[in-house]
């Protein structure tokens, strides 16, 4: 009998086998390695921006700025090297600090001046979408060595974008499994009261999230960049609804303190999976995926109210 | 004068009580006020090692306010807090737990979805090559579990235990944070009775180890089982500290209501007339949560005190007949004819009024002007098509200002800017306005100053004499007393006797509710 | 009298609105000229009024919703289906064109009421309820559009968003019959006070029997309404269906709009003429910018600014904070 709290995630992997296995019998080739390599390869900068997101969502908060901020990093980078010649790593380096700042400020509006987060994290996504498009609103080719260079080495062995998201999800899995602050993570979405009570510095851990998700967003962006080998300034948009779903669809509850980011990349390759199906259909076009995407997120929000409505049930008594 | 003798003696026993031993915690002269009100005037209280120490009072008495200052949640205004001699001031519940003070609540504080391992060790996780040592948290916590004689799966979340071990949970994880006073703030109230002994049974394990508890529950069986000493305080007064042993049930309950039993009588001036009315409304039977099997009627024109202690169901009951709440069983009738009220729209429809305890969250709606807070209920009662106009509303309103003397500028402030009392004033006229049949009022006198009390229970018999009923609660026993035609008195959610007329008195309620089940 | 003007947080939105026209007329020539041609006022305040009517037309609905304490962020996908549908029905199908108004309503009407359903009856939370239909109403638009740009022409449909009447854009007449009907709607019945009474209180407008499920119903198909309406006002300026892009970040705008007017996040007080100000000022704000040379995309970082600006001003904590410093001076 699985416990209470992975009915969620049970939910998800069923959801994950259910459709890799139609899409497998319904479509010749479907089950194969490629198709599995390129499923992550396609999805990895949705991944990182969906890794952060579920530790900003475990907190009990949410981060509208993750698209943004992917389309913020890529054209910065693109601009860095194509006109600046900076050297990439000092480009990649400076983007990932300047996502971990405004991850910060908005932790801090958050947890210091009790702005609701989704309002701080709208006006953040206004401002780095605002700020890429000022750097320029022409998709700029990056043609450097460095970038030619993860190319080939992505040809050869394993794309690097794939190495990049697994390594993250690995680390992830280590800082909200076995680091005071990944456990604060869950007590603060959980019961804030409770965590302030208990001693947990809940405003540092509030921040430290926001930092994580900017983080992890401007990650998101340089795989992306390298994924296109192109800066554009308007990536990523409407790329923040997606990771929330994925998510949500992970078996994280939005209300926070309950969820895995081993959910999250199931959430994540159930998304590939749809998308990948769909390409595969022919007929059928990329707004189904968003339709779907829209279903099953209604799917688990009902769960989720279900399971939670019975456990205050049970509780109550 | 008897009384301050009295206490004076109790003092001087105090003294020498404590003089082989000096007291764990003491707390002396301590006061604090929040806008408008006194919680506390100048008291004192002492726990000694090994000790399991009530704190007895009624709602509002000052218990809270007092734990919340010991645990660092409020700061006291003036006094002073010493723990084992050293002069103490947790600004914080963070500070005093540092200090060694922790308190464990009826709502445990814990993360429900976090395992019980996780929350005892919660920001004092053990690491080994950095990372968490799951197995020392794990071995660490059955450790603490087990010295509260209890070997269960630390594994398992908080959510999916009963009461009982959460608060058990919440004990380990203050032990192990090196508490020495321990307050338990009524923990047993959801607890079922071998539960309680479980909990007793580890309460008195700690006090053989030498630990200070402070005990706050309404069940007065359990405070005469497990306490050593009693601290009584009454509006924010401290009353008296008597050893359990030595103070009679009956003389805790007057001393925790406010009278003594040989004091003059105050009788109800209620004519017993009423009797002969025939009710308009029945319940029957009617139960859930703490209620059991209420049944009760009004008549026209009557008072309906409800009577007893903090936790007898008094408001459970008022909300199961407003709709709040949904009863598990049991029926209401009004006019013979049985009704639902299902939510408190139809309650309202069927001319039923209720005025809630807490006025600040469920009666007020703060940045609405006096005005709107007036009309509202007649409003929601004709729909939203149906609007008054500005000026009926206007005229309404200073209908009520006048007839209930709300002390306010003008009907257009907002009524977060009111005193508490003319708050009260200003709900009381939202249901005046329906003109119901029958009006709930549970504690309309809490936390307003005494003149507005005097006169909030003038307008009860005034209206009552218009021929509106009134259900009436109230901590004040005497206000009951004076008010009320007629008196359930409830102990632990049941009935447990009816006063009528002349037989109301605060003796003959005080006995209904000291007497032992039969 | 004093605590009505006291309560009155309009002059601030006001005093921005003047002062952000006062800059742009000094640092823009021209920018209070307005001209005449067969009939016709041009210049940039007419620009500013007709650019700015969608997002008044939504944040009239968004006024509401954020009163009760909720937020609507279905309402730039619901602009989507609505230019979607009346693109079909009209443009492909040839129906007639009030017909086609109507049906159009009527759905977006139904589309409000489902998050309302999910608010209300099943208690979800109005961010996440409302994410659904954000999530899945673009498909949905995609999907009837088959992914492309339906253009298509109809005159009388096309008079909505590019005619004129009394000589300025017929949009200013629709935000304003808008804006009116709405006003009557909440304040001549007594709806906008059970959504004032509900957003400052939901616990205690329920003890005094508001049926707060009905109202926060109504609040959400309502804002589905006014999205319905902004989708149509842009379709018709355009005279095609863009499923892609149309009422992209608008529900963000109207949020803004609604925020910068005076009605707290938190609901409570709402005020409709407020929520009118802060769109006027969102779009002059863009328009100034554009009219700088400076590209518009500036007027995003603009926004961010003035958005934490506002979010700060209502900020408990920060008030707080800065009370205690001015007291501690």
């Amino acid at each position: 009998m699985i416990s209470k709290k992975h009915i969620p995630l049970a939910a998800t992997l069923a959801v994950f086998a259910l459709l890799y296995a139609a899409a497998s019998v319904s479509f010749e080739g479907f089950f194969s390695v490629r198709v599995f390599t390129n499923l992550l390869n396609d999805n990895a900068f949705l991944g990182l921006a969906a890794i952060g997101m579920t530790f900003v969502i475990l907190s009990g908060g949410i981060d509208l700025s993750v698209g943004a901020m992917i389309g913020f990093t890529s054209i910065f980078i693109a601009t860095m090297i194509q006109r600046y010649h900076v050297n990439p790593i000092v480009a990649i380096v400076a983007a990932l600090a300047i996502g971990s700042l405004l991850g910060a400020s908005m932790g801090c509006l958050i947890a210091w001046f009790k702005l609701p987060p989704f309002l701080a994290t709208l006006a953040g996504m206004f401002f780095a979408r605002g700020m890429g498009l000022i750097i320029s609103m022409e998709s700029i080719p990056i043609k450097s060595g460095f970038f030619k260079a993860i190319e080939t080495f992505g040809y050869n062995f394993y794309p690097v974008t794939t190495i990049v998201f697994l390594a993250v999800v690995l680390i992830a899995l280590y800082v909200a499994h076995f680091t005071k602050f990944g456990r604060g993570v869950y007590a603060v979405g959980g019961s804030e009261d409770s965590a302030m009570l208990m001693g947990l510095p809940v405003s540092r851990i509030k921040i430290m999230v926001y930092t994580l998700s900017g983080f992890c967003s401007a990650l998101a962006g340089i795989v992306y960049t390298i994924y296109t080998t192109s800066g554009n300034a308007t990536a990523g948009t409407t790329l923040e609804m997606d990771a929330i779903a994925a998510v949500v669809i992970g078996g994280t509850l939005l209300t926070g303190g309950v969820g895995y980011v081993a959910g999250t990349v199931v959430g994540i390759l159930i998304l590939g999976t749809i998308q990948t199906m769909i390409t595969f259909e022919g007929t059928l076009s990329s707004w189904w995926t968003r339709i779907a995407i829209g279903g099953l997120l209604l799917l688990f929000i009902f769960l989720q109210r279900f399971i939670q409505t019975r456990a205050q049930g049970a509780t109550r008594k | 004068m008897r009384r301050g003798a009295y206490r004076l003696a109790e003092e001087i026993k105090q003294i020498e009580r404590d003089a082989g031993d000096a007291p764990l915690l003491e707390i002396r002269g301590v006061c604090k006020s929040f806008p408008g009100v006194k919680a506390l005037e100048n008291v004192d209280f002492t726990l000694k090692r090994g000790e399991i120490h009530s704190l007895m009072g009624e709602n509002g008495a000052g218990k809270s306010t007092l734990i919340k200052i010991l645990t660092g949640a409020y700061r006291r205004d003036t006094g002073q807090i010493t723990i084992e001699g050293r002069r103490i001031d947790p600004h914080s519940p963070l500070e005093a737990q540092a200090i060694g003070i922790s308190a464990v609540f009826q709502e445990v504080n814990l993360i429900p979805d976090l395992s019980i391992a996780e929350n005892i060790y919660l920001g004092r996780e053990p690491m080994a090559f950095g990372r968490i040592d799951w197995k020392r948290v794990h071995r660490g916590a059955e450790a603490a579990m087990r010295r509260l004689d209890l070997d269960i799966d630390v594994g398992q979340s908080v959510r999916s235990c009963s009461i009982a071990v959460q608060q058990l949970t919440a004990i380990a994880r203050a032990l192990d944070v090196d508490a020495r006073v321990l307050v338990l703030d009524e923990p047993t109230s959801s607890l079922a009775a071998h539960e309680v002994e479980k909990l007793f049974a580890v309460m008195r394990k700690l006090r053989g180890e030498g630990f200070g508890i402070v005990f706050i529950s309404h069940f007065l069986d359990q405070i005469y089982e497990i306490s050593d000493r009693l601290t009584v305080l009454r509006n924010g007064k401290l009353v008296g500290v008597h050893a359990a042993s030595d103070l009679p049930r009956l003389e805790l309950i007057s001393l925790m209501l406010g009278r003594e039993i040989s004091e003059v009588e105050e009788t109800s001036a209620g004519e017993t007339r009423k009797e002969e009315i025939k009710p308009f409304l029945k319940a029957r039977g009617l139960s859930g949560g703490v209620v059991k099997k209420m049944d009760f009627e009004v008549r026209p024109g009557e008072v309906l005190g409800f009577a007893g202690l903090l936790g007898a169901g008094r408001t459970e009951t008022a909300q199961m007949l407003f709709g709040i709440d949904r009863a598990a069983s049991g029926t209401v009738e009004m006019d013979e004819e049985q009704v639902r009220t299902a939510s408190p729209r139809r309650a309202i429809e069927k001319g039923i009024g209720f005025c809630p305890e807490d006025r600040r969250n469920a009666g007020i709606i703060p940045n609405l002007s006096v005005r709107e807070n007036i009309v509202a209920a007649l409003q929601a009662r004709r729909g939203w098509l149906r609007r008054l106009s500005i000026k009926k509303q206007r005229e309404i309103s200073a209908e009520y200002i006048k007839m209930l003397s709300i002390a306010t500028t003008d009907a257009e402030k907002p009524v977060a800017h009111l005193s508490g009392g003319n708050q009260q004033k200003v709900i009381l006229a939202r249901w005046l306005a329906l003109q119901p049949r029958l009006l709930i009022l549970d504690e309309p006198t809490r936390g307003i100053d005494v003149g507005a009390k005097a006169e909030i229970e003038k307008r009860i018999k005034e209206l009552c004499g218009g021929g509106m009923s009134i259900i009436f609660i109230s901590s004040e026993l005497e206000e009951v007393v004076r008010d009320s035609h007629r008196v359930v008195v409830m102990r632990e959610g049941s009935k447990i006797g009816e006063l009528a007329g002349g037989d109301i008195s605060l003796s003959s309620i005080i006995k209904l509710i000291a007497e032992k089940e039969v | 009298m004093m605590a009505r003007i006291k309560s009155s947080k309009l002059i601030w939105p006001l005093l921005a609105l003047i002062v952000l026209l006062a800059l742009n007329g000094f640092f823009t020539p021209g920018f209070f000229h307005i001209e005449i041609k067969s009939g016709r006022f041009y210049g940039h305040i007419i620009d500013i009024m007709n650019q700015a009517a969608p997002v008044m037309l939504l944040s009239l609905g968004m006024t509401l919703v954020i009163a009760t304490g909720g937020v609507d962020l279905s309402v730039g996908a619901v602009m989507a289906i609505s230019g979607a549908v009346m693109a079909l029905l009209t443009g492909k199908s040839g129906v007639f064109m009030p017909a086609g108004l109507l049906l159009t309503l009527i759905l977006c009407v139904i589309a409000g009421t489902w998050n309302g359903l999910l608010v209300s009856a099943f208690d979800i939370q109005p961010i996440v309820a409302t994410l659904i239909l954000m999530v899945a109403g673009r498909g949905i638009a995609q999907l009837l559009t088959q992914g492309q740009i339906l253009t298509f022409h109809d005159s009388s449909f096309a008079f909505i968003g590019s005619g004129s009447f009394a000589g300025l854009p017929f949009s200013v007449t629709v935000v304003l019959v808008w804006l009116a009907v709405t006003a009557v709607l909440s304040r001549a019945t007594a709806i906008g006070m059970f959504v004032e009474s509900i957003g400052d209180n939901t616990k205690a407008s329920r003890y005094a029997g508001i049926s707060v499920n009905t109202v926060k119903l109504f609040v959400y198909a309502f804002s589905g309404l006014c999205a319905g309406m902004a989708g149509l006002l842009v379709a018709s300026g355009v005279n095609a269906a863009d499923s892609n892009n149309a009422g992209l970040y608008y529900e963000l705008d109207a949020i803004l709009a609604v925020i910068v007017g005076g009605t707290a996040m938190s609901g409570g007080r709402f005020s409709l003429i407020g929520s009118m100000i802060g769109a006027l000022i969102i779009q002059t704000l863009t328009t100034s910018i554009r009219a700088q040379n400076v590209p518009v995309e500036f007027a995003l970082v603009v926004k961010a600014i003035v958005a934490l600006a506002v979010f700060l001003l209502q900020s408990d904590a920060f008030n707080k904070m800065f009370a205690g410093r001015k007291a501690g001076v």
